[in-house]
């Protein structure tokens, strides 16, 4: 059982692993990898706030609120004051997390949209700070940020490298780099899901009455959680930032946290591999609509819609029973 | 000194007054089907925008006010029609989603229909402000706290003299029982729909004169009315309108005694206070989960 249950979740990492590999096969020009490796990164904060929507039915409309606050963590401190890169990001990482523990512990007592309102307003009062502590966020026009520091080797989108004879441009190897941390983040959130605290999270999703009276401790699980997806956000953002070179305050905006909320929901809540698609998807979008010019929100909006309402579940677990279906129709037994 | 207390106080109210009527479309809808409506601003946008375009056409302003709100009306009933009818089994998170898939939409036509530039509503009356104890009021905020003194009013006697208003409360109370005693739980949500449609067509009609008009306004305004309900107590009609009446008080006086630039900060520092101390609101019921 242990064994098969080892199978299915290693499955889908090699799966996983393939796309990445086989993703650059198409692509032809630098301004495609630079998509796909956005939509790596983001997918690792998805994957990360997915936690806590998905398995632990907390909404959060506040998570660009971390992810913003990871980036100009980063910012500041590698920028500004010459920090190296990968101790700052987990510093970062830790101060975001107790952030999150602090706020999270009053707020998790809240019910329902209490809980997205609360979230909201964190989001918000983060984002309001970034915006207009101008002399050491650069304020509205944003603030550059160094290339990402490995001890010692330096992952620029504009430099060269040579492996073993065959070079590589870096906006390449940022695109292999970002695979591997998503790989990391999918196999972490894994993980968690599977551990006991992995099912003292659903039992919270179930009925949180119910699992409170079977002896889980509701408020621990869900701070938990709630820290752990902000953690994850603040290391994306780190990433992010390292990878873009420059933020503004738009990253750790509203309608960033709306965003990555609606890549969890569109995806499939619940299902590691539907939010990243999610995130494929709505990172996608925008690129495809451009062409429509002044139609582009009208369309962006409408499928949004038609999306939701035709498959409630998300993309992914949609597709996936409907090709189950088919699968069982042809050999005619159980999917 | 005071005169400038009297003056960020009208101002507080003005725009808290356009904020309760905000919170109370939310309430209504959220009572009815526990949806968080977030093209609730969008109504407000089109109330504004219609009653320029219904002007520019030559129409007197009461009549364009009348057909804008109504549009605005309609609106609300065709989201609720084609958006959230066609998706009865998803998940509230779903619907949520559902709601700014809509936003988005609403957002995009008015783009394309009016263009992203600032559209002026002339005062309902004289462009003279009124001089009460050194502090000045615009003509206009009297408008709009008389106007929404009518609606809560109305939408009081709605909901506890008609049998239309009664049905919506009773179906926000418990769906399956007022089914079985003969409500049609659908048509009730569409009504809900309908009429938080037309108090976010009124309240973007009054106060566009003060704040203009744009296709992207309803996003703040949004939000602000979703915080005002929320402070509230969300479900709360008591809760939407004392909300709506303190946030905007609170902003006013933080935009001008603190500074104009933490003055949103401030207001969400005050939902995190009050949600801290009170974790159901001002007025929220208690509710028992049941397992």
């Amino acid at each position: 059982m242990f064994d098969q249950f080892m199978k299915v979740r290693l499955r889908g990492m090699i799966v996983l692993a393939i796309i990445v590999v086989v993703i650059p096969l198409f692509l032809t020009n630098p301004f495609q990898y630079d998509l796909a490796t956005q939509i790596l990164i983001v997918g690792g904060a998805v994957v990360g706030l997915n936690l806590l929507v998905g398995f632990a039915g907390q909404i959060s409309l506040g998570h660009a609120g971390f992810f913003g606050l990871g980036a100009y963590f980063t910012g500041i401190m590698t920028g500004t004051y010459g920090w190296p890169a990968v101790p700052t990001l987990l510093l970062g990482a830790a101060v975001v997390g107790a952030i999150a523990w602090i706020v999270g512990r009053p707020i998790l007592r809240l019910k329902g949209h209490y809980l997205s309102m609360a979230t909201l307003a964190v989001g918000f009062i983060i984002a309001i700070i970034i915006n207009n502590e101008s002399q050491l966020t650069g304020g509205p026009d944003g603030m550059p940020v160094p290339a990402l520091d490995l001890f010692g080797w330096e992952l620029s989108s504009f430099g060269l490298y040579s492996f073993f004879g065959i070079e590589f441009d870096g906006y390449e190897l940022w695109y292999f780099f970002a695979g591997l941390m998503l790989l990391l983040a999918v196999w972490l959130a894994q993980n968690l899901i599977d551990s006991p605290i992995g099912r003292g999270l659903r039992a919270v999703h179930g009925s949180e009455v119910a699992a409170r009276v079977v002896g889980v401790d509701t408020a621990k699980y869900k701070s938990l959680v709630f820290v752990i997806s902000a953690v994850y956000a603040s290391i994306t953002g780190s990433l992010y930032a390292h990878f873009q070179g420059f933020i503004t305050p738009a990253v750790a905006g509203f309608d960033f946290s709306i965003i990555l909320i609606t890549m969890v929901v569109l995806g499939g809540m619940g299902s590691t591999y539907g939010v990243i698609l999610g995130a494929a998807v709505l990172t996608l979008l925008p690129q495809v609509l451009a062409d429509f010019q002044e139609l582009e929100m009208v369309m962006f909006g409408l499928i949004l819609m038609l999306t939701m309402i035709f498959m409630p579940k998300g993309l992914l677990p949609t597709l996936g029973s409907m090709a189950g279906k088919r699968f069982a129709k042809k050999t005619g037994g159980q999917p | 000194m005071f005169s400038e207390f009297l003056q960020f106080l009208f101002t507080g109210v003005t725009i808290g007054a356009t904020y309760a009527l905000i919170a109370l479309g939310f309430t209504l809808i959220y009572n009815a089907s526990h949806v968080i409506n977030f093209a609730q601003g969008e109504f407000l946008m089109i109330g504004g925008m219609a009653t320029v375009s219904f002007m520019a056409l030559g129409l007197p302003m009461p009549l364009a006010i009348t057909l804008a709100v109504l549009l605005s009306g309609l609106m609300g009933v065709l989201l609720q029609r084609f958006a959230i009818a066609p998706a009865k089994k998803a998940d509230v998170v779903t619907l949520i989603i559902i709601t700014i898939g809509a936003s988005i939409f609403i957002r995009g036509l008015a783009q394309l229909l009016w263009g992203k530039q600032y559209h002026v509503v002339p005062n309902f009356s004289s462009d003279e402000p009124i001089r009460i104890l050194g502090a000045v009021m615009n003509t206009q905020s009297l408008w709009v706290l008389g106007i929404g003194t009518v609606v809560v009013v109305a939408l009081v006697l709605f909901f506890t003299r008609t049998m239309i208003g009664k049905a919506i409360l009773a179906t926000s109370m418990n769906k399956q029982a007022s089914r079985l005693v003969g409500i049609k739980t659908q048509f009730v949500l569409m009504l809900a729909f309908l009429v938080s449609a037309l108090l976010g067509g009124i309240a973007g009609v009054v106060v566009a004169p003060i704040t203009f008009t744009s296709y992207d306004i309803g996003i703040m305004l949004g939000l602000k009315g979703f915080v005002a309900a929320a402070i509230g107590g969300l479900g709360s009609g008591v809760g939407a309108v004392v909300g709506g009446l303190c946030l905007g008080i609170v902003e006013a006086m933080a935009a001008g005694y603190l500074s104009s630039d933490y003055k949103d900060a401030v207001a969400f520092s005050m939902i995190l206070l009050v949600l801290f101390f009170m974790p159901r609101g001002l007025f929220g019921a208690k509710v028992v989960e049941r397992v």
